[in-house]
């Protein structure tokens, strides 16, 4: 497995968020699904530590999340957020600071192709681009760390119709083109049947049913 | 140079209350309600500034660079306690802000006193300690009550920052950058436009005292540019260790009760 979580239970504001949670996480495309306030995100910020639950346990690749060095761990486990928060500068420079974070020399012009924009982004302002492009530039700049797991929160809650179509397709056709694992957090049990083979579903803050895609969300 | 002091008679201060008259008068009349904290300003002033004067004849009289530590230390002690005030979103902010205050009053006294520009006596240290320290608290204040507005209204762009592995120095730098700089620069748009705009306050009173316009002139640009550098190094200071309050030592946001 690529992460357990082992009762895990996890607070925010002085409110229980996460109660006792038993999941696993394998290697490709998993998701984490489940209503708002179900303590998905919240359960996604604690696989790259950054947060640490209060009581159990978080492995990554069989080790304590705990006993690995945050810093590495997240290099490795790169979170991309619901709502774009982009630095402010560029599109490139965005991404040249996140491969310079992992000491990396990005390939700009690729990274971009891959995240579905053409190479005239990289010049562009990272504040005046669409909720969309934004979101395309926060992939590309997670993906200039060369990640082995991408952590997706909600990646298309905020886009339109015509464009969460496309991040959809930007994300399936992610893995044919690099090597990453996916976790993506969803409200939408469309969506995850459509993005994963795994699936964790929570409700309240505890484990409703996890297993594979095909039986656990049958349509 | 020729100087005469002046004489200020109990007569001359009562007689200046007629402004205080009019501005209880404007506010009363524009219904603006500042009525009563005029009433406290203009008694707090009197007593502060009374009893200061009596403390600064007693260092004076001593001649005891010991009497001089020992009041700009309660300085510095009262400065953090009323910054602090002001930096209500920054976690345990008081430390930083008595280092800060304590470091910026050390650094530039002991400068000044090293290269010259003033001798190490009370009569010079007392004034310009007080002014060093009341600056530096007020550049110290304006940037870490920035900074705890801004880590507050940018925690999902620190975040973001941080979920690419960034460290929480690099998570908060441009956060620190805007807040130095809201701490500075009040400072240095008054030294931009002084003598154009407004005559700062030391050069008005030796002026009054009856000094040389070249020597007021002189010594009040030393004062400024001397300011300038403790209110960097206030500014500095207080917010290189007060960001760090808002991270744990894994480099997570912590999260933040409103104050």
């Amino acid at each position: 497995m690529l992460f357990e979580l082992e009762g895990v239970t996890m607070e925010r504001d002085g409110k229980v968020v996460l109660q006792d949670v038993t999941a696993s996480l394998p290697k490709g495309a998993s998701c984490v699904a489940g209503p708002s306030g179900s303590g998905k995100s919240t359960l996604l910020r604690l696989l790259n530590r950054l947060a640490d639950p209060v009581s159990g346990t978080v492995r990554y690749e069989a080790s304590d999340v705990r006993e690995r060095d945050p810093l590495g761990l997240r290099r490795e486990v790169c979170l991309v957020p619901q709502l774009p928060a982009l630095l402010e500068g560029t599109v490139e420079e965005n991404i040249r600071f996140a491969a310079q974070c992992a000491g990396r020399e990005p390939d700009v012009k690729r990274l971009l192709d891959v995240a579905g924009l053409d190479d005239t982004f990289a010049e562009r302002d990272a504040g005046k681009l669409s909720v969309g492009e934004q979101q395309r530039a926060m992939l590309a700049r997670a993906l200039a760390l060369e990640p082995r797991v991408l952590l997706l929160d909600e990646p298309t809650s905020a886009l339109d119709e015509s464009a969460r179509g496309a991040v959809e397709a930007t994300l399936l056709h992610l893995r044919e083109r690099v090597d990453v694992s996916t976790v993506l957090v969803t409200h939408d049990l469309e969506q995850a049947r459509r993005m994963a083979e795994w699936v964790v579903r929570l409700d309240d803050g505890r484990v409703v049913t996890q297993g594979p895609v095909a039986e656990h969300l049958a349509a | 140079m020729t100087s005469t002091s002046i004489q200020v008679s109990v007569v001359d201060v009562v007689a200046s209350l007629a402004l205080v008259a009019i501005a209880a008068g404007v506010s009363f009349w524009r219904r603006a309600e500042l009525e009563e904290d005029i009433g406290i300003a203009v008694v707090r002033s009197f007593i502060q500034l009374t009893a200061i004067g009596y403390v600064i004849n007693f260092i004076f009289d001593e001649d005891s660079l010991w009497f001089v530590i020992a009041l700009i230390a309660v300085m510095v002690l009262f400065g953090a306690f009323t910054a602090r005030r002001r930096a209500r979103r920054v976690p345990d902010a008081f430390w930083p802000l008595l280092f800060a205050l304590a470091l910026a009053g050390a650094i530039t006294l002991g400068l000044v006193v090293v290269l010259g520009v003033f001798k190490p006596q009370p009569r010079y240290l007392v004034p310009v300690g007080g002014m060093v320290v009341g600056n530096s608290m007020t550049a110290a204040a304006v940037a870490l009550n920035r900074l705890g507005d801004e880590m507050k209204d940018h925690a999902r762009e620190i975040e973001a920052t941080l979920a690419l592995g960034a460290t929480s120095t690099q998570a908060a730098a441009p956060i620190v950058r805007r807040s130095l700089r809201s701490g500075m620069i009040t400072l240095v748009d008054s030294t931009k436009t002084t003598g154009l705009i407004f005559f700062p306050g030391t050069m008005v009173g030796m002026l009054l005292a009856g000094a040389d316009p070249t020597d007021a002139v002189r010594l009040q640009l030393i004062l400024l540019w001397t300011l300038l550098g403790s209110v960097a190094l206030a500014g500095l200071i207080s917010i290189t260790l007060a960001y760090q309050n808002f991270f744990t030592p894994a480099h997570q946001l912590r999260e933040q009760p409103e104050p």
